[in-house]
């Protein structure tokens, strides 16, 4: 926080009573606005909170719990999944350990505590024991991570970046497996692969390598080559100038037609591919609008300074032009998280695809709004929680304070 | 289509070439065997298309069976999302009418109905899918017509399902024939076959009427039960199917009309007849068990001691119809032993105990008024 010298008004606690006069019937025209929105609401919430409490048949979402989450993932090897989320635990209570907590507000502190706790919550609304004991897991670990971290000392810091560079590895081996056979990690198939774990992995991949992609493109776009600007410029335009179902069923459809015999390649990994070109070509706009806002006399400094083309880039524009789009960036990331339901419409088996699965069972037949409510609430709590995260990281950064 | 020709076409050059490398420059059906007498270096042009009676047999003969047994298993594309049909289970394994197909094949060729991975895949791709390569059959309620059996590169193995376009309409509303339609609004899905029938039928008998088109079949009979519609169309299976979901089921009468020939069934790729074949005695084995009276339950007395000749030749007792096919010759015995006859493949899905319920009606043997018919096992 920038030092205030600003004299802040006295803070005086109104009584709710107070509160009420002043903010909602502080005028006759004020006071007939609250009574109709008052009514508004409760006509329009009734319905809704009467089906979700009375009407609706939930035990299609419990019965169908494990299929919405991990898709058709066999159950034998469903710790693996467990040990990746076990293993991310730890290393997000490590990194609030590490990354100052003592410099958080309570507020935040009190978010992190509910997060950690919240597993435990879930440990009675399970049946079964492993399950259990794996939720339970998920918040002791956070919690030792968070009290091995403390210490917050350089090698740590350096350890745990490290950790965020494995974890990803780790998890796509687990999830994969090796053998092909019988044995020790067998291959899951990425056919059994589904659910909201289909819809991150497409998010988390899409995210991961259209980053960097898009910030080459954006670099491309303005570079002094001629042919590298032209073809960046082609890039993202051509991507741009289609809608990215067609570049979804391109993938699926009409690639498999030009490969060669035999030659397949996985779908998921096609769909993967899609998202992430399509990702890069909008990123790169968004980096783009970024470095036009850096002003020349930046560059100027930095070539006054001796520095050369990449170090004037790397260690002064880009650095200011990312921290001003980070804003655009999660929104796009957010778009994308929202957008990988198309990849439903190819055939995979992301949320929305196995959503409709669902609603095709015969003992379940007919339950549309249950099955939609808990994937629209699904998707509304992850998007909430990368909108949450980003805003904590702008002011991290210190976005519209310089 | 093109693939084929070419292979083909590869073949004949080589062969060719190498009938022409032996110094005979007369093409290969003159039956002319010239003794050598010394070996001459000659440049020949090979005709661009030799028709010469090739003695082997067609290219791409026996490669899918192959490459089913060395990869140990059945890849199978199939539907998700059509109770009965096809869907995924609160386990994670799919069930289904055409999923049961699957497994039926996957025991013919390994003698073990589980080695079969399914591929959920829409109704856009599954042409492409069969054609790349990516699955070995589809099973996925295609109708069979004249364009998918030709063009689209694959070849339907045999009807197994008779289903046909038909008409729901409330009770209330009293209406018997299309005619009694006059005038009204109904409900179709945009985009499919079932729209255009419906034109076609509703212009050659002359009844005007109001389309009220809508994007998936969800939102179709949403809009039906809403009462936005009189009347609902699409494949009489399907009609059943949400009948059954509806507030009040017996308040909606499907009407007795069929608007249209529907017949579903697997399909193969083009240019592998032992697949074809294997594909299609599957469901021959299938109707005939259920003509035969042998059921899972009783397969195993029916082999040790088989009713007829037939029988004994279906089962494997005798001959050697298995190994014909290029299979083991308890492949019809595995079949039934592990899934079932048709009867108890249909009974399963959509029979009168299932919420998916259909009656045979067409799907019924021939002997009861339906259009299954096996040809004989000998």
């Amino acid at each position: 926080m920038t030092h205030a010298t600003v004299l802040l008004r006295p803070k005086t606690r109104l009584t709710p009573a107070q509160w009420i006069r002043r903010n909602l019937f502080n005028s006759w025209g004020n006071a007939i606005l609250t009574i109709l929105s008052v009514w508004l609401t409760f006509v329009l919430a009734r319905g809704i909170i009467v089906w979700v409490f009375t009407t609706a048949e939930w035990l299609v979402i419990r019965t169908n719990l494990r299929l919405i989450l991990l898709g058709q993932y066999p159950i034998a090897e469903v710790w693996r999944i467990w040990l990746s989320a076990a293993m991310l635990s730890f290393l997000i209570g490590s990194t609030v350990g590490v990354w100052g907590w003592e410099k958080t507000r309570p507020v935040t502190r009190r978010i992190w505590v509910a997060l950690a706790s919240l597993p435990l919550v879930f440990v009675f609304t399970q049946t079964d024991s492993t399950n259990r004991l794996w939720l339970a897991a998920l918040s002791i670990l956070a919690v030792a991570g968070w009290f091995l971290g403390r210490p917050a000392t350089r090698p740590l810091r350096r350890i745990v970046a490290i950790g965020w560079f494995i974890w990803p590895a780790i998890f796509i081996l687990l999830l994969r497996g090796l053998t092909p056979e019988e044995g020790w990690l067998p291959l899951v198939g990425t056919n059994l692969w589904g659910g909201l774990l289909l819809t991150f992995l497409l998010t988390v991949v899409g995210i991961v390598f259209s980053f960097p992609l898009g910030v080459l493109l954006a670099l491309g776009r303005r570079s002094e080559l001629q042919l590298v600007r032209w073809f960046s410029i082609g890039y993202i335009e051509l991507i741009r100038g289609v809608p990215l179902i067609t570049i979804l069923f391109m993938a699926q459809l009409m690639l498999p037609l030009f490969l060669p015999t035999g030659l397949t390649i996985d779908r998921v990994l096609r769909a993967m591919v899609g998202i992430t070109l399509f990702s890069a070509a909008y990123l790169a706009e968004n980096v783009r609008g970024g470095l036009q806002a850096i002003p020349r006399g930046q560059f100027e400094a930095a070539h006054a300074m001796g520095l050369n083309g990449i170090q004037t880039m790397g260690l002064i524009v880009l650095p200011q032009a990312l921290r001003l789009v980070i804003p655009i960036l999660v929104g796009q990331f957010i778009a994308l998280y929202k957008d990988t339901a198309l990849v439903s419409i190819v055939g995979l088996l992301d949320i929305v695809g196995i959503g409709k699965t669902v609603l095709a069972q015969p003992e379940f037949l007919g339950l549309q709004r249950e099955v939609l409510a808990f994937i629209s609430l699904l998707y509304w709590v992850v998007s909430y929680a990368m909108s949450y995260v980003s805003q904590r990281l702008e002011i991290a950064v210190g976005v519209g304070e310089r | 289509m093109n693939r084929k020709t070419t292979t083909l076409f590869a073949l004949m050059v080589v062969i060719a070439l190498v009938l022409g490398a032996c110094g005979s420059p007369t093409p290969a059906d003159s039956g002319d065997t010239a003794p050598i007498v010394e070996t001459v270096v000659v440049t020949v042009e090979v005709p661009a298309a030799a028709p010469a009676p090739l003695p082997v047999p067609p290219a791409g003969y026996g490669v899918t069976l192959a490459t089913v047994l060395e990869r140990g298993v059945l890849i199978c594309g199939v539907n998700s999302q059509v109770p009965g049909f096809g869907y995924i289970g609160a386990d994670g394994s799919f069930s289904g009418f055409d999923v049961d197909y699957c497994r039926a094949l996957a025991a013919a060729i390994f003698g073990d109905s589980t080695k079969v991975e399914f591929r959920a895949v829409t109704a856009a791709e599954r042409f492409t899918a069969l054609q790349s390569g990516e699955i070995d059959v589809l099973s996925r309620n295609t109708t069979w017509s004249t364009v998918r059996d030709t063009e689209l590169g694959g070849n339907f193995v045999h009807t197994t399902f008779y289903d046909g376009q038909g008409m729901m309409v409330p009770t209330s509303l009293g209406a018997t024939t299309l005619a009694d339609l006059e005038g009204g609004t109904i409900c179709v899905q945009t985009g499919t076959t079932t729209e255009l029938n419906l034109a076609d039928v509703m212009a050659a008998e002359g009844i005007s009427y109001t389309p009220a088109v809508f994007e998936d079949a969800d939102s179709t009979f949403a809009a039906y039960a809403e009462g936005r519609c009189d009347a609902v169309t699409t494949d009489k299976s399907g009609l059943i199917s949400r009948r059954t979901v509806l507030a009040n089921p017996a308040e909606h009468v499907i009407m007795d009309v069929t608007m249209s020939k529907e017949p579903l069934g697997p399909m193969v790729r083009h240019g592998d007849d032992q697949w074809f074949d294997i594909a299609q005695w599957t469901v021959f084995a299938l109707i005939s068990a259920e003509e035969f009276g042998i059921t899972s339950a009783n397969v195993a007395d029916a082999k040790a001691a088989p009713a007829s000749p037939e029988v004994s030749r279906l089962l494997g007792n005798e001959g050697d119809l298995g190994l014909k096919l290029g299979l083991s010759n308890d492949w019809a015995y595995n079949i039934i032993a592990q899934v079932g006859n048709y009867a108890e493949v249909y009974n399963r899905n959509l029979g009168p105990d299932t919420p998916t319920y259909i009656p045979r009606g067409l799907n019924s043997l021939y002997t009861d008024g339906g259009l299954l018919y096996a040809p004989p096992f000998r």
